[in-house]
């Protein structure tokens, strides 16, 4: 019983980051198109400046910095990589997100060395809940995920910013028509991608402390595979899918037979979903027109 | 340049690659003792160009990204060693074995195709992308956890040794056939169907070309042709382990399609022969933490060749500077306008609507006659 309760929470809060990243991937995709490929290699920006700045002792002003750095990065990235490519076709746009994330790892690779680093932010302890021991960073990140879920969501239905969002993801250029800056929406939309990574590599960081050129690839597909599950697009959805994703990841390890296939079920849940319902669960369905 | 009715563009790759092949199976047969390294980085090559040619059929020519290309070689690197491991006690490691583990591998290899292409049929773009990168994922996944009997698991597979004297005029061989079959079929009613559903697969549709059979059947061929290389590999390799068919290899051999150009195979092979080259010869120069220096060079080629090919910004930029242009003035240094009739140089120009109206306008004016006042002075 503690084992299963244990499990259950190591699940939701492995979905918590998840979710996070897949937030981050949904209002991209949402509102510039594209499938940022760098995503998930962001995260690892983010691990790797809290290692750096916790110089500071103060893991609040680390943690501040990070997202302040990943926010810069995600921001430059847009405009050098992604944005000479708008109008371009989504095969030059895709091969160039890859490139990027690509050009991240090896970069990382090259400043810090191949080897792990190990980074401790801060020790929370752990609690006994109903005689499981719960760690209370697990219970952290959920909690935040949740908050920075229903803080994007009033955001997007309520603030006039938020509106424009929606305006330039469900048509680019009557947006542009209604005198909304579009390039000027979709820089803000990578700024808050990028700040939602950070806030992930933090979490990652809570989880196991050590860093790698290499943590957020692995994070950022099962992290878009989430978002396909909840629909691309969806913000509710997204935290749907993180916090499914993270369950059979936690459920799967815990199972002897099945343990090392853990990888290959999430993948083909990934291609079960898209085959069965391509929109996902909270998704819209779009039609193409020539 | 056309001699006759024979197009060098047409087979200049064949010529090429063919004549390297004889000269040094030539060389082989009657004696020539090579380098070992030398014959693997031959093999090497082979098997890189034909994954960048079959890789360039599924993006460059049906515009849909594969990043599963290393997932499919895996499966035909497996299956057609594990092939050769059964056959080799009975039929010995001779060249019988060889074609039989390649025809098994490239039939597993194009299953897998099949598996990936109804996907593809459903979705497009960043969506099908995932999924293949799911599937090499899957593959690798499986191979890596299967038991030490069927496929070696962690420590992977262990291949037969083929004299490798020959193995890579077999490999240059199977290039030829690989080019003789991607080409054919591009330059076919296949290949115009393939590239229509590239640049518009509702009107594609909408003209009568059946998108689901040209998409499966081109994703099929990839996979095939993947599957060969697969097994290619196995037996240069001696041994197969799955960790090396990642997505990084798939990125690899996105890269030299991406080098080469899209849609252009003579630059895949080219770039493919420059990439593999550059992966053997660059580790003896950049060694500990610089060796990631060659990851960042790959990265780079990538953004920096796609946003200068496709930004919108860039295009008259590219029109006067691309590389035809370039060669054709270097070859053909000015060409004096004084020898090009008027006449010769309008037919070049389609014409467009009112050009044609204007021309007809002379022909009739011509035909009427000096003297316009006969016909009322208007046609």
């Amino acid at each position: 019983m503690e084992e299963i309760l244990s499990t259950l929470i190591n699940g939701l809060s492995l979905g918590g980051i998840y979710a996070m990243i897949a937030l981050g991937y949904t209002m991209v995709y949402g509102i510039a198109k594209m499938l940022n490929f760098a995503h998930g290699d962001i995260i690892m920006v983010g691990g790797y400046l809290i290692y750096v700045f916790m110089a500071t002792k103060n893991p609040l002003i680390a943690i501040l910095l990070a997202v302040v750095g990943c926010v810069i990065l995600g921001v430059t990235i847009e405009k050098i990589a992604y944005k000479p490519l708008r109008g371009a076709s989504p095969l030059a746009v895709l091969i160039t997100a890859i490139g990027v994330s690509y050009m991240l790892q090896s970069l990382a690779q090259i400043i810090f060395g191949s080897a792990t680093q190990m980074v401790t932010v801060y020790e929370f302890g752990a609690v006994k809940l109903m005689g499981a021991t719960v760690q209370i960073s697990s219970l952290v990140t959920l909690g935040v995920t949740v908050a920075v879920m229903l803080a994007l969501t009033l955001f997007v239905k309520f603030t006039r910013l938020g509106r424009a969002m929606i305006a330039v993801s469900e048509d680019r250029d009557a947006a542009q028509l209604m005198g909304i800056n579009v390039n000027g929406i979709i820089t803000i939309t990578f700024a808050i991608g990028s700040a939602l990574a950070a806030l992930a590599g933090l979490f990652y960081l809570l989880k196991a402390p050590a860093v790698s050129g290499t943590m957020g690839a692995m994070p950022g597909i099962k992290a878009f595979t989430a978002a396909v599950i909840g629909g691309i697009g969806s913000i509710p959805g997204a935290m749907l899918g993180g916090i499914l994703l993270g369950m059979v990841e936690c459920i799967s390890y815990k199972i002897t037979a099945i343990a090392p296939y853990t990888d290959a079920i999430e993948f083909s849940i990934l291609i079960l979903i898209l085959l069965v319902r391509p929109t996902g669960f909270l998704g819209k369905k779009r039609r193409e027109k020539v | 340049m056309r001699i006759g009715k024979f197009k060098l563009n047409h087979y200049i790759n064949y010529i090429v690659i063919g004549i390297l092949t004889l000269v040094l199976s030539v060389m082989t047969f009657t004696g020539s003792r090579f380098d070992n390294s030398l014959l693997f980085l031959l093999e090497k090559m082979a098997i890189s160009i034909i994954l960048a040619v079959s890789l360039s059929l599924v993006v460059g020519f049906l515009g849909e990204l594969s990043l599963g290309h290393a997932g499919f070689m895996c499966v035909g690197a497996y299956l057609g060693g594990k092939v050769a491991v059964l056959l080799a006690p009975a039929l010995g490691n001779g060249i019988l074995t060889l074609l039989i583990s390649l025809l098994a591998g490239a039939a597993v290899a194009a299953l897998c195709g099949v598996i990936i292409g109804i996907p593809a049929l459903r979705l497009r773009g960043d969506y099908l992308a995932i999924v293949t990168l799911a599937f090499g994922e899957i593959v690798k996944s499986l191979f890596m956890n299967s038991s030490d009997e069927s496929f070696g698991g962690t420590l992977g597979l262990d291949t037969p040794r083929f004299d490798k004297k020959y193995l890579f005029i077999i490999a240059f061989v199977l290039v030829l056939i690989t080019l003789a079959v991607v080409q054919n079929y591009i330059r076919s009613k296949h290949g115009r169907a393939v590239t229509a559903i590239r640049d518009n697969e509702i009107a594609a549709r909408a003209t009568g070309i059946n998108v689901t059979k040209y998409k499966l059947l081109t994703f099929i061929l990839s996979a095939a042709f993947a599957g060969i290389a697969g097994v290619l590999y196995s037996f240069s390799n001696y041994t197969v382990q799955s960790i090396k068919f990642g997505y990084n290899y798939s990125i690899e051999i996105l890269v030299m399609v991406v080098l080469g150009g899209m849609g252009n195979i003579n630059g895949s092979i080219v770039a493919a022969a420059l990439i593999t080259w550059l992966n053997t010869w660059l580790p003896t120069k950049l060694t500990g933490d610089l060796a990631v220096l060659q990851n960042l060079l790959y990265a780079l080629i990538l953004i920096v060749i796609v946003i200068y090919n496709n930004a919108p910004a860039l295009k008259s930029f590219r029109d006067r500077y691309n590389l035809g242009n370039l060669i054709n003035k270097v070859l053909k240094p000015k060409a004096d306008p004084s020898h090009i009739k008027d006449d010769k140089a309008k037919w070049d120009v389609v014409p467009t609507k009112i050009s044609m109206d204007e021309i007809l306008s002379i022909d009739m004016k011509q035909q009427s006659g000096p003297d316009p006042e006969q016909k009322g002075g208007k046609r």
